[in-house]
């Protein structure tokens, strides 16, 4: 079983989640807990970097659906980047890209994040 | 024509058999020629269809058994799913209205909507205490 692992780091005052491995209905719960931890510490402006995941089923997307409205609603957002093609078909078969913001890379979510805040 | 050749594996409903799942699909589909474009799709179909039946018929009771059945011919790629619990209506495979979800914090019904998408047939049946998804893949 190909394991699904996620990091934390921070740049230019920005919360990245780094996501690795395959993303499914199994292993959705650990960037679901990843996820309320930033919320609960009231960290909002949030990138996810997707640069290692090699696969998403939908209850990954779920994940972005059930708690994008709780980060907008204190005035951040969770920005996706660095998606493959397969990973980035499964979004845009399910109409998210009018909905949220993906960008090829992490680059121009934190440029977009400092846009933002200006 | 070359005769059909079958794959069989069952497994017990618990979500963490999901990536055996993808491997054992993909590592046929790729044997018999399909496009890795069309392994993906065939993949995450049945990713999705054995989640809804792990989530919806068997309501997690790892103690239930699915089985998967992939059948190669000449011109596509057959699989079937059976198991023995809850039916699930697949017929309802409207586009999720995302704003909507979103504004009410509400997740889910998006996979059959990408198994619909994915596959170019999909039937659905139940006989004699039994649930049958059947999805076909083309080769061209």
């Amino acid at each position: 079983m190909k394991n699904f692992k996620i990091d934390h780091r921070i740049t230019n005052g920005f919360e990245v989640l780094d996501l690795y491995g395959e993303l499914d209905a199994h292993t959705a719960s650990q960037l679901e807990d990843a996820l309320k931890e930033l919320i609960n510490n009231k960290k909002s402006t949030i990138i996810v970097n997707f640069r290692e995941l090699d696969y998403i089923a939908s209850a990954g997307l779920g994940v972005f659906m059930a708690y994008i409205e709780d980060v907008r609603s204190i005035g951040g957002d969770i920005k996706l980047t660095n998606m493959n093609d397969k990973v980035y078909n499964v979004f845009d078969l399910l109409g998210f890209p009018t909905l949220y913001d993906i960008f090829r890379d992490e680059e121009e979510a934190v440029e977009k994040f400092l846009n933002e805040i200006k | 024509m070359n005769k059909a050749v079958t794959y069989r594996k069952k497994i017990n409903a618990s979500t963490q058999n999901l990536s055996d799942v993808r491997e054992f699909v993909s590592r046929h589909a790729e044997k018999h020629g399909f496009t890795s474009r069309q392994v993906a799709d065939v993949q995450l179909a049945v990713d999705e269809a054995c989640t809804n039946i792990i989530k919806h018929a068997y309501n997690y009771d790892a103690s239930k058994e699915l089985s998967i059945e992939l059948e190669f011919d000449d011109e596509k790629m057959n699989v079937t799913l059976t198991d023995q619990g809850m039916g699930f209506d697949v017929e309802r495979y409207k586009k999720p209205d995302l704003k909507k979800q979103i504004a009410r914090k509400k997740r889910g019904g998006m996979g059959v909507y990408l198994i619909r998408n994915l596959m170019d047939e999909v039937n659905y049946y139940a006989e004699s205490r039994e649930n049958v998804l059947r999805m076909i893949k083309n080769r061209n």
